[in-house]
Order: structure tokens, then sequence, then C-alpha cells
């Protein structure tokens, strides 16, 4: 289920027990985890959940007040940045105005002491590799934001780094751009097969591309695991909440056994779902994503009865707001057909969800 | 005449609002006009005009156009009127760019480590670091010269401070080029911190780490990113410390001791104890078009690099 170590008997960076505090503020509480070779590895959190302060530390540019960082089984906290085989996308692409594309894409190999004809043929690669070959001679300011982004790219693969970091790097771009970045990250990954490791805030973007999500928050790791787990089997109500939409429903355990819970929900209702925080009786979360609850004759499992007190229709699927005697649910429907929306507001309509697809989580 | 008939009506519509910018920019800019001419314009007229007149036989001088006075800085004139080559005014000259170069120079060389350890601070020190930098400007420059002269005379600090080490009792540093560009770059260096502070704070810090994250050390990130980065304001700097320099008096006059002579202490010489204000104006003119010829070249050469592929 959760896997703190990955998978892959290749370890490319190992966090151990790191903390860091500025001033009174403490950043990151004992942090510890691994990122295998290969990986897309993403840090996903709030802002001030310390995720940045972490990609710092692996690029050298912070160093933890305890704990170490290993690069490939070596220790690295000593070792300044201009000596880490690791390059950073920054979020602001941090690209040398003063300098063309082609001399940006070149600093690192120069400063790598390679051969001109080496620099060269790598620089002319990197900038066909991400299309940008015919702009070569062209400056920084002459570009687009998306342009930025591939040269700061392209600069920072041009090196093969063991890792390459990524500082919400299609932050600062619009929607379809960002849509066809991540696509274009996720391939690059795969070709040159260095290991991502990726610092967003956008929940989407971190389920779209990676191998692997750490959800950080308050300078702690709430929870590391594939895309899938971390949607469907959140180990709290942290993880439930900022990784998607869904529904908290307060309720009361009558009995756990094997990951499983019974629970009383607010609608007088006992079921058995899986749980995997709580083995407590007692108070308790159930967290039901809206996509999970079907309502009409789509409802299924269990099945009660909601009033639609609002609706909001997106094309694609229409948000439903639903009062469950007394208690607020959010569902969503797809819109499968032309007929899909068709639920008219204020309808009193059979309202379900199967026990499995909801979760218990620690009140 | 069809043309301007056709244009009438538009223009009487549109010409009292016209005209009352047109006349609002007029005499609005009025004073600064007339401050710009009486204070700056004017002056050099009447200098420029002076350096062409004849001097007077007890000072001053007549209307009585000629170019003795620029004939004067490279030749002198004999008995009988024969012109003989003499090469102490353009040594002087010479000397004068030597000083303000070095000047410029070594406060260059203090600035930019200060002015970089002033933009790591937090606000609220950088904010002080700046005032204590300003603040010599706020005592008047003749005792700032004077307090130079206490610190390296005889029997001043600095002697007496080596003669506590071991050093000979009785050393003086006054009276030199040394103790001349000791003061000019104590002068100037306020001028040079400020621009130079100004272009380290804009430069974004990211582009430093971007740096060493591609491999880049500190002599790397310095030579190929800070200092490419920050030139606008080292020329500024530049600019604004070798310009006033080249016209130094105070500082050649009380520690060069007034015999090793520079421009501008040469300039006042002539107006004053010389009594030969052509051959002043004249040396003053020819100050002006060097300074004229440095800033031409030193904007184009900027104008240049932007334009570089």
């Amino acid at each position: 289920m959760t896997q703190p170590h990955s998978t892959g008997a290749q370890k490319a960076i190992e966090v151990k027990s790191v903390s860091k505090s500025f001033g009174a503020y403490q950043a990151l509480k004992s942090v510890s985890f691994d990122i295998g070779s290969n990986e897309f590895f993403t840090m996903l959190g709030p802002s001030g959940c310390g995720k940045t302060t972490l990609l710092r530390m692996l690029a050298g540019f912070e160093s933890p007040d305890s704990g170490s960082i290993l690069l490939n089984g070596k220790e690295v906290v000593a070792i300044p940045p201009h000596r880490r085989r690791v390059n950073t996308v920054f979020q602001s692409y941090a690209l040398f105005p003063h300098m063309t594309l082609e001399q940006n894409v070149a600093y690192g190999l120069e400063n790598l002491g390679w051969e001109q004809a080496r620099i060269k043929n790598r620089v002319g690669e990197m900038l066909e590799r991400v299309h940008m070959g015919p702009m070569a001679r062209r400056r920084p300011a002459q570009l687009s934001g998306g342009q930025r982004q591939r040269i700061a790219l392209a600069r920072a693969l041009a090196p093969e780094p063991e890792v390459l970091l990524l500082d919400e790097p299609l932050s600062a771009l619009d929607l379809k751009l960002r849509q066809a970045m991540r696509d274009e990250l996720r391939t690059l990954q795969r070709d040159t097969g260095i290991t991502f490791v990726f610092v967003t805030h956008d929940q989407e973007e971190a389920l779209d591309m990676s191998d692997r999500i750490a959800v950080l928050g308050g300078g702690e790791v709430q929870q590391i695991g594939t895309p899938t787990e971390i949607y469907e089997e959140p180990v709290n109500r942290f993880v439930a909440d900022f990784v998607g939409e869904t529904n908290f429903l307060e309720v009361e355990v009558l009995e756990t056994a094997g990951g499983e819970a019974t629970i009383r929900t607010p609608f007088g209702l006992s079921i058995t779902v899986p749980a995997t925080g709580p083995t407590a009786r007692g108070r308790a979360t159930l967290s039901v994503r809206p996509e999970k609850i079907n309502l009409g004759n789509q409802a299924q499992g269990l099945i009660f009865e909601g009033r639609i007190v609002n609706k909001n229709y997106m094309g694609g699927y229409t948000h439903y707001t639903l009062d469950v005697s007394g208690t607020e649910l959010r569902a969503s429907r797809r819109n499968a057909s032309r007929e899909g929306d068709t639920i008219p507001l204020g309808a009193t309509v059979p309202v379900g969800f199967v026990a499995g697809s909801a979760r218990v989580l620690a009140a | 005449m069809t043309d301007s008939a056709l244009h009438a009506p538009a223009e009487t519509e549109h010409a009292p609002r016209a005209r009352f910018w047109h006349d609002l920019s007029f005499w609005g800019l009025l004073p600064s006009r007339l401050l710009m001419g009486f204070a700056l314009i004017l002056p050099i007229f009447i200098i420029a005009a002076v350096s062409l007149a004849t001097r007077g036989a007890h000072g001053g001088f007549a209307w009585d156009l000629n170019l003795a006075g620029y004939r004067q800085i490279l030749f002198n004139e004999g008995w009988t009127g024969e012109l003989e080559f003499t090469p102490q005014y353009l040594l002087i000259i010479g000397r004068t760019f030597l000083l303000a170069g070095a000047t410029t120079v070594i406060c260059l060389l203090f600035a930019v480590p200060v002015a970089y350890f002033i933009s790591r601070q937090p606000p609220g020190r950088k904010a002080a670091l700046v005032y204590l930098v300003t603040l010599p400007f706020w005592v008047s420059m003749i005792l700032r010269v004077y307090a130079w002269m206490i610190i390296l005379g005889k029997d001043g600090t600095l002697p007496r401070l080596l003669e506590t080490l071991g050093f000979p009792a009785g050393m003086s540093f006054m009276f030199n080029d040394g103790a001349t560009l000791t003061a000019m770059v104590y002068t100037a260096m306020p001028l040079m911190v400020l621009p130079v502070f100004a272009s380290i704070e804009k430069l974004d810090g990211t582009l430093i780490e971007a740096s060493h994250d591609l491999y880049g050390d500190r002599w790397v990130t310095l030579r190929r990113v800070i200092l490419p980065l920050t030139a606008p304001g080292l020329t500024a700097g530049a600019i604004l410390v070798f310009v006033p320099s080249l016209g130094a008096v105070l500082e050649p006059t009380l520690m060069g001791g007034g015999k090793q002579m520079m421009m501008g202490s040469l300039i006042q010489l002539q107006f004053g104890g010389g009594r030969n204000w052509p051959f002043g104006a004249a040396i003053a003119m020819t100050l002006m078009a060097l300074v004229m010829i440095f800033l031409i070249v030193t904007s184009l050469r900027a104008a240049r690099r932007e334009v570089a592929p």
C-alpha cells in the first residue's frame, strides 16, 4: 500500500531524517524517503509544506540542520551545488539574459570541461529535442514563456545529470501549454531515463505525471505512493482533502477488522468500508469522492435519498450539491449522452455509493 | 491653398486645446530652461570666449582674440618670439588621467565587494549600511581632506602607529601622489558604491544559483554571470568617479602639496595666483573636450554591447 521506500533495486536519492528550521519556523520535521533510479517522483503539497526547501537541499542551495541526503549512495550534504551531478529547472527558468539560447545550453557543458566539438553537438541535439533548433541565436527576452521553459529544460538536461530537479516549472504557463508540457516532460523522462524530482502544488499535475507522489504537509511526509494509491487510498484527512475533491462525513466506528471498519453514517446506515487510519472504535471521518456517488437510476450500493440544492453544469459533467437529511454531499456525474444532465434542481432522488469506494480516516 | 482650406475647420476645432498644452509646456519649462541657460550653458560660452582672449597686463584679460592660451599648453614663447615645445603641461594632463584612472580602478576594486556585501544583508541593515556609505557627503569636503592630512602627515595617526610597531620615527606620507590618490579614492568611493550596489541589488539571485547548479564555481559565476549583468552599474560608477576626479583641485593642492599639479589645480592657479585667465580657460576647455570624448567613447561601447548578438 504505502511505500516509503522505492521498489526499484537502485536508489537515486535517499533522504534520511532531514530537519530544517528557519528561525522559529520548522520547515521540515525529520523527513525520510527514497527515490528510485529512473523514477518520476513528485513532491506535492501546499505552499509552506517544505517541498521547495527539500528540492533546494537536493540541489545543494540549502543544507539540513540534521539528517543526511545520499545521492546514488554517496553523502552529499557537504558537497556544493556546482559539484553535484544534479541540475535544476527553476520556476522562473533563470535563463541567462545576456547569453543566446545556444550559450545558455552550453554553459553547464563548458564548466564541465567538455571539448568544443562535443559541446556543439550536444547543444544542437538538445535544441532539436525541445524543438528550438532554429532559434539557437536568439536571446531569452525574445521568447515566449513556453519557449523559455523548453530552453530551461534543454539547459538542465544537456549535462546528462543523475537527477533532474523541477521546481513548479509549469506554473507560469497557460492552461493549454501546461497540458502539452506535461506530456512532453513525461516523454522526456522516459526517453532519457533520468530521475526526475518534480515539485508542485497542483494535484492534477502530480497525478498525471508521477510514478510516485510524496504528499507533504506541515513539514512532514503525509503519504508516499502511486497516484492511484494517493487518490483512492488516502491515509489521512489532509491527503484526502488536498488531493482531489471529496466529501467528509462524521461517522462512528463500531468495529474494525483486517483493514476494514464497520461504521454508522449520519444517515443512520451501518456499512463496512476499507479503513487505513484508525483501528479504534469511536468517531472517525468517512471520505467519499464526488464521482463515486451516483444519482437517480444510476444509484447503486448503499442507497439513500437526497435533494438537489445546487447544480453546476460543466459540459462534460455536472456537479450536484445534495442535501441528505441535513448533511451536504457533493456528487459529480459524467454527461455520457446528450440528455445526461436531466436531474432538475430541487428534485429528491436516490443517492448511492459502493461501500468499497469510500474510506474511513482518523477523525 | 486648397489644402489649408480643407484643414481649416478641423484646426479651429482643436486649436485652443493644442495651444493650451503648447503654452503650458513652454511656460512650464521656462524656469528650468533659464536655469540651464544661465547656470550651465552661458558660463561655458564665457569660458570658451575667455580662452580665446588675451592675457591682461595686470591680470584679467582683454578682448583681443587669439589662440595664445591654447598654444601655451604645448609651447613656450621665447624672448624673441620663437616657440619652444614644452612638455610640462602635457605631463600634468597625463598625470591627471593617470591619477583619475587609478582612482577609478581602486574604487571599483573596493566597491564591488562592499556593494555585494551590503546587498546580502537583511533589509533594515541594508538601509543603514547604504546610509553609512553616503555619510561622508554630510561633511564638507575640505574638512574630509584635512582629516586625511591629520592621519597621514608628520606626527599624524599613521606615522605614530607605525612608530609603535618599530618603524623609524617622523615618517610622513604627505605631499606625494600616493597621498593625493588616497584622498581622491576616499572622496569618490560613495559615488562608486551606490550605482554598483544598485546594479548588484537588481541582479536576480536565481541566476547565480543557476550558474552554480550548472557547475560554475564562484570565479566562473563572477566572470560569466555577475560581471556581465552588473556592467551597466560598473560603467555608471566608473564615469561618476573618473569624470570628477579629472577635475580634482583640493586633493592635489592640499595632499599633494601643490607642486605635483593636476589639471584642476593648474586651472585654479591660472585664475588665481597665475593671473592668466585665457590660459586657465584654455586648459578648462581642453579638459572638457577630453571628458566629452571619454563619455562618447564609453556610451558608444555600451550601445554596441547591447546590439551585439
